[in-house]
Formats: C-alpha cells, sequence, structure tokens
C-alpha cells in the first residue's frame, strides 16, 4: 500500500513540475490547445504572473504589447513573469508571428494557442470574457484578476502592485 | 443599535442596486430582453428598420466589420446563413459598429467594395453615431443575437458566436445559430441561449 502510494505521489509530483509539451515546437514557438496551455494560468509557485491574450492583427494589443515587454523588464528581479499569449491563425504563424517576434524583439515568454472551440476555453480563462482582445489575467497563489481592456504602462502597474505589495 | 443595523441593511440593498443596476448597462441585453429597433444607413444609402420587415418572424442580427480577421473567416458563413433562413423568416441583418475614423478599413466605401465583392445578399448597416451596439452589449465582431418578433416587441433569444470553430467550416461541431434559429421556426425554446468566441474589439 506504502508503495503504491509514493508511486501515486511520484507520478504525481512529476506530472506537476511538468510544463505541458507544445503541440509543435517550429521555430521555437511554442503552440499549445487550451489543456495545454492551462497549467500556465494556475501556478501556485511564489511568483505573480502576468497573462495578455493577443494577436498582431490586433491594433489595440500591439499598442499595449510594449507595455507588457517593460513590465517584464522591469519587475523580473521582483518576482514577475509576462506571458505573451497569441491568437494569431495558425496559418499566420510563419508569415506574421513568427517574424513579429524577432523584430520586435520580445523577450516575454510568447505561446501561441490553437484551440477553435473558443465557447469552452474562454470561460475557463474568466466566467465575465465575453472574447474580445486584448484581455489580461494577472495573479499569483493568493489573488486573481481579469482585465477584459487595454493598459498603459502606469495602470499596469498600478494593477500589479496590488499583487506584489502586500 | 437597531436603527444603525436598519441602516446598514439599507445602505447594503443600495449598493446591492445601484451595482446591479450598472451592470445591466454596462453588459447590455440578455435573454429575454426586448432589442431596440434602429434606422441605419445600408450600403445602398437607404435607411433600414427592423420593422421594415412586416414578414419576418424575427431576425439575426450581426455586428461584423470588414476589417477583423474572425470577422472575414465567418463571410462565407454569413452569407449561407441570410440564404438559408431568410426565406424561412430570419433575415440577416449586418451591422458594423467600428469608427471609421480609428479604423478606416471599416468606412462606408469600404462596407460597399466588400459587399460587392463577396456578393452580401443581406442589409450591410453602418452604426454611424455609435448609438446601437452598446444598447445591444456587442464588444466585438462578429457578435450575433437572434431576435424572435412578438408581440411586445423583438425578443433576444440567442447572443454570441456562430459555430464552434472559426478556422474552418467543414470542421464545425455545433452551429449555435442554426441551432437557435432551428428551435424557434419549430416553435421550441433555444437550447443554448449564450456562447462565446474570440473577436475583435470594437472600435471607439
Amino acid at each position: 500500500m506504502k508503495i503504491f502510494l509514493s508511486a501515486f505521489l511520484l507520478i504525481f509530483i512529476s506530472s506537476c513540475n511538468q510544463d505541458q509539451k507544445p503541440l509543435q515546437a517550429s521555430d521555437e514557438l511554442e503552440v499549445y490547445d487550451y489543456a495545454g496551455l492551462e497549467p500556465m494560468l494556475n501556478k501556485t509557485d511564489d511568483k505573480t504572473y502576468v497573462v495578455n491574450f493577443w494577436a498582431t492583427w490586433c491594433a489595440p494589443c500591439i499598442k499595449e504589447l510594449p507595455y507588457f515587454e517593460q513590465l517584464n523588464r522591469d519587475y523580473s528581479g521582483k518576482n514577475v513573469e509576462v506571458i505573451l499569449v497569441s491568437l494569431d491563425f495558425p496559418r499566420m504563424y510563419d508569415k506574421k508571428l513568427k517574424p513579429y517576434i524577432k523584430d520586435k524583439n520580445l523577450k516575454s515568454r510568447v505561446v501561441a494557442l490553437n484551440d477553435p472551440d473558443m465557447n469552452t476555453w474562454i470561460p475557463k480563462v474568466n466566467e465575465d470574457w465575453t472574447g474580445s482582445i486584448p484581455a489580461t489575467v494577472i495573479y499569483n497563489k493568493n489573488k486573481r484578476q481579469f482585465y477584459e481592456r487595454s493598459f498603459n504602462y502606469e495602470e499596469l502597474v498600478t494593477e500589479l502592485r496590488s499583487f506584489i505589495e502586500n | 443599535m437597531k436603527t444603525i443595523r436598519n441602516l446598514f441593511l439599507l445602505a447594503t440593498v443600495v449598493m446591492f442596486t445601484t451595482a446591479f443596476t450598472l451592470k445591466s448597462d454596462a453588459t447590455g441585453y440578455d435573454i429575454g430582453d426586448i432589442a431596440t429597433d434602429f434606422e441605419l444607413m445600408n450600403i445602398d444609402g437607404k435607411m433600414v428598420s427592423l420593422s421594415d420587415y412586416k414578414d419576418a418572424k424575427g431576425f439575426i442580427v450581426i455586428f461584423t466589420c470588414n476589417t477583423c480577421p474572425y470577422a472575414v473567416k465567418y463571410e462565407d458563413r454569413i452569407i449561407a446563413l441570410d440564404k438559408k433562413y431568410a426565406e424561412q423568416g430570419y433575415p440577416v441583418i449586418a451591422i458594423m459598429p467600428n469608427n471609421t475614423d480609428v479604423k478606416p478599413g471599416d468606412s462606408m466605401e469600404n462596407m460597399k467594395k466588400r459587399a460587392k465583392a463577396k456578393g452580401f445578399t443581406f442589409p450591410y448597416l453602418i452604426d454611424e453615431d455609435q448609438s446601437i451596439y452598446p444598447q445591444y452589449g456587442a464588444t466585438k465582431t462578429p457578435h450575433v443575437y437572434v431576435l424572435e418578433k412578438t408581440e411586445k416587441g423583438n425578443v433576444v433569444q440567442y447572443i454570441g458566436a456562430i459555430d464552434d470553430n472559426y478556422q474552418d467550416a467543414e470542421a464545425v461541431n455545433v452551429k449555435y445559430v442554426e441551432d437557435a434559429v432551428d428551435a424557434l421556426l419549430d416553435g421550441q425554446a433555444v437550447k443554448e441561449t449564450k456562447t462565446r468566441a474570440i473577436g475583435c474589439s470594437i472600435k471607439v
């Protein structure tokens, strides 16, 4: 029984420690379905995560992207990680997304979400999300907040501070 | 003490009421609400209202535009919806809600071009002063409202996406809008009344 339990624990722990494998990893772009993305929205370590849903075709997203990059730069030493979740169409990965990441020299972690069954996964990200982008989740193990809106840098910092200062 | 408690209760009630009032204002229609009619300019220069459609049993109102990749993905499926349901009493009414100063690609001129190129069979209206989409509570393109015409007015019966796969019409499992309209034509209740999909935020 004991052996069985420890075996179970071992499997459990190792499965928790590993991030899901991407569906494909061509030219270093990580592509996930929602099941693959979900662990990134539910980490329970000591970091605060800023997860931004965007796409290269979304003008307000592109406008605020530099602020997320700046946040990642300014707060990386303060246990904050920015994850940029691209909703670009798969056929645009090579044509637009990868060149964009390269041209803008994005330093934050960029992953692509490829999961057409949006009605299933959108409410899992947040029950109130109508589905427009940009949208952002800020969370840590104690607190979680969802924003279906655009940010400037000051607004982003104000929101983040309520997560890291107490 | 009792007075204080009553005051506190009253304050709570007031706060709750305000919170919910504000919320419903911000989020537009829910299922069962009566949708407003409108008078908006079509691509042929004529004004169109829901009340013009004397014989309609209802409407498939779709907030959409030229410039959003998701909206473009659905153009052919929107045409198909109109072809299938206009003759059954549920015509498609497309409304372009974006501020054309922010999105020149959605100007009336460009709407005309797009409609001609794709062969739109339905009115493609412009919400020029952006007064209609907030009343519906549309937040993105494409965003669908299925309305059933009743004696009380046009009742909102479905809000959301067209189907469950924007990428590939062939891979669709559930046709939300078709299921809703089919149910209404059969005199049945709509089963799935609200769905969600990624779309482009409406440009203000």
